[in-house]
């Protein structure tokens, strides 16, 4: 237990001097950057020497590489292209077919722990629809929703080109904020949303606020976009919003819960698709947050490169860190599996040999 | 009557509630909206029964001394304090800067990023232990999740370019293709499969004939 204690200490200790005496922003230089993956690939090929030798890995070795793997990264300059996947293309025509003005729909179902995937997206969306002038209304079947929304709201403003345009609470977007009974609200919705939303986040009635004015239910709203890590999420939106109200949806799902909502991409029940980071990351290359590939990014706006695109370099490093342990177990599986059936011949030949002594 | 009331009540709820998809006028519209904001107001009740319920089992841990009684001791802290800063926030309680802000943002974000990160190391050492080529079907899964996995992030196609690989056969177009495919045509049976299940089950509860969700028989 001291011991324990004693490492936690240690931890801090070095993670309070880095904080203290290391320069910030710290970032290695490409040459670096490639040196540190050199090495890395190195000690994997190491290990998996030592694996074929039958030295097995002990699962701490795992967890020291992929925390190296998603840290180290965020000090990095690499840059890797995005290419764009088709569920995203479908999505930004979707968005670009609106013209200004268009009311656009946005429900955050979603809390803190899925916002690293989910986070960006919502950043980007915003960032397009306040780039063409489109009207958010904003709400959450997640009681965190609604918060989410703020903090990204916050960051889309810190844009210069969204700062340039003096975006009004009110008039160029509106937060419900969160209302329980999950899709049943989405079908309350399609009758009235002053029924499920009487006051919006801060407490303001639903008449008073001026982009409210006008939009009584799904009718009265041209595009919808979901983001969504589990229940309700985009299953209900697309069951009861899509199905019942005709309501033209968009979403954007955890890498975990994409899988299940591609059936409704192919039959057309949603209007494009952003999975996991990766969505992200492509999303914010389209619409010219990216930074990559000569584009007009966020980086070259505002200094802040867009997030999606930052984390998708840790994502990348995980994968393959991964990956690489998924082969080296296999190679560790065979080999001691060719060693078992070695040895069993090696009993079975002696016992032979014995019997023929006897 | 404890068992009764409940039944006619489930009963007639769903039968409305069927009813109203197909016919979407008086009274069945307005017997919607009105058991939808019933729900509602149940589902806002149970928050706060959720709520209270977990003040009650830490509280009875903490009296009682059961191990690890320091957790709930810091359970129940850090819900009186945001509860008492939330309601002493007023209306304006969520704004930007206000102290039940400083709380989601500095406190509630970071802890609760940090239990889901952890994530990434179990799933990384589960499958370094689990994904096996043991057999024809493991096989399969393992080389689905390798081409997803590969194919989901930028490298992949990087590593591709350097070997020269076709573009039909780059990482990123096999991952598409394997969601768009295999996986939408699993997920369909799946999902057709267990529509199937929530009707018959659906109807089993609204004729009566299935009541375990009662306390069972």
């Amino acid at each position: 237990m001291k011991k324990e204690w004693l490492i936690y200490a240690g931890i801090l200790l070095i993670s309070l001097i880095l904080f203290f005496l290391v320069p910030k922003p710290i970032s290695f230089s490409p040459m670096v950057s490639y040196i540190i993956i050199g090495l890395i690939a190195l000690v994997i090929v190491f290990i998996f020497v030592r694996t074929i030798k039958g030295r097995l890995v002990d699962r701490r070795t795992i967890f020291v590489f992929v925390g190296l793997a998603v840290v180290l990264p965020f000090f990095m300059t690499v840059k890797q292209p995005i290419k764009l996947s088709p569920e995203v293309r479908i999505l930004f025509d979707a968005v670009q077919d609106l013209k200004p003005g268009a009311k656009v729909l946005v429900s955050f179902d979603y809390d803190p722990p899925s916002a690293p995937e989910l986070q960006p997206m919502a950043e980007a969306f915003f960032y397009y629809c306040f780039k063409r002038d489109l009207k958010v209304i904003i709400m959450g079947l997640w009681p965190q929703g609604p918060q989410q929304a703020e903090l990204a709201i916050q960051r889309t403003r810190q844009i210069p080109e969204i700062a340039a345009k003096n975006i009004q609470y009110g008039v160029d977007y509106i937060n419900l904020g969160f209302q329980s009974g999950n899709e049943f609200v989405i079908q309350r919705m399609g009758g009235s949303f002053k029924s499920m939303f009487p006051n919006d986040f801060y407490g303001t009635p639903y008449d008073s606020l001026p982009l409210a004015d006008g939009v009584t239910n799904f009718s009265n709203i041209e595009f919808s976009f979901n983001l969504s890590s589990g229940y309700p999420g985009t299953v209900e939106w697309v069951q009861v919003a899509v199905d019942r109200y005709g309501v033209r949806l968009g979403s954007g799902s955890t890498a975990v819960q994409a899988p299940q909502v591609y059936p409704y991409l192919d039959s057309g029940q949603l209007k494009g698709l952003l999975g996991g980071l990766n969505g992200a990351a492509e999303f914010e290359k389209v619409v010219g947050l990216g930074g990559v590939d000569g584009q007009p990014g966020f980086k070259q706006i505002t200094g802040i490169l867009g997030k999606g695109t930052k984390f998708m370099v840790s994502q990348s490093a995980a994968h393959v860190i991964v990956l690489a342990f998924i082969i080296i177990g296999n190679a560790a599986f065979f080999l001691g599996d060719r060693r078992r059936k070695d040895k069993n011949n090696d009993k079975d030949s002696d016992a032979k040999k014995t019997d023929a002594s006897d | 009557m404890r068992r009764e009331i409940p039944l006619l009540i489930t009963g007639i709820v769903g039968i409305v509630f069927i009813l109203q998809y197909f016919v979407p006028h008086y009274p069945f519209n307005m017997l919607n909206a009105w058991f939808s904001d019933w729900f509602s107001i149940i589902a806002a009740c149970a928050i706060w029964l959720g709520a209270l319920n977990l003040i009650k089992i830490s509280t009875v841990k903490v009296y009682r001394k059961k191990a690890g009684w320091g957790y709930p001791v810091i359970i129940i802290i850090s819900f009186l304090i945001t509860v008492v800063i939330g309601f002493a926030g007023g209306q304006d309680f969520r704004a930007g800067g206000s102290g039940f802000d400083w709380i989601y943002r500095h406190s509630y974000i970071p802890l609760s990023s940090t239990m889901f990160a952890l994530l990434a190391f179990f799933v990384a050492s589960a499958s370094y232990r689990a994904f096996r080529a043991r057999n024809f079907d493991a096989t399969l899964l393992l080389l689905a999740a390798f081409f997803v996995m590969i194919g989901r992030v930028p490298v992949g196609d990087a590593i591709a370019g350097v070997i020269h690989l076709p573009e039909s056969l780059m990482p990123s177009n096999i991952a598409v293709w394997i969601m768009n495919v295999i996986n939408a045509a699993g997920q369909r049976a799946i999902m057709i499969g267990i529509a199937l299940g929530i009707v018959s089950t659906s109807l089993r509860v609204i004729l009566g004939i299935e009541r375990a969700y009662l306390g069972g028989d």
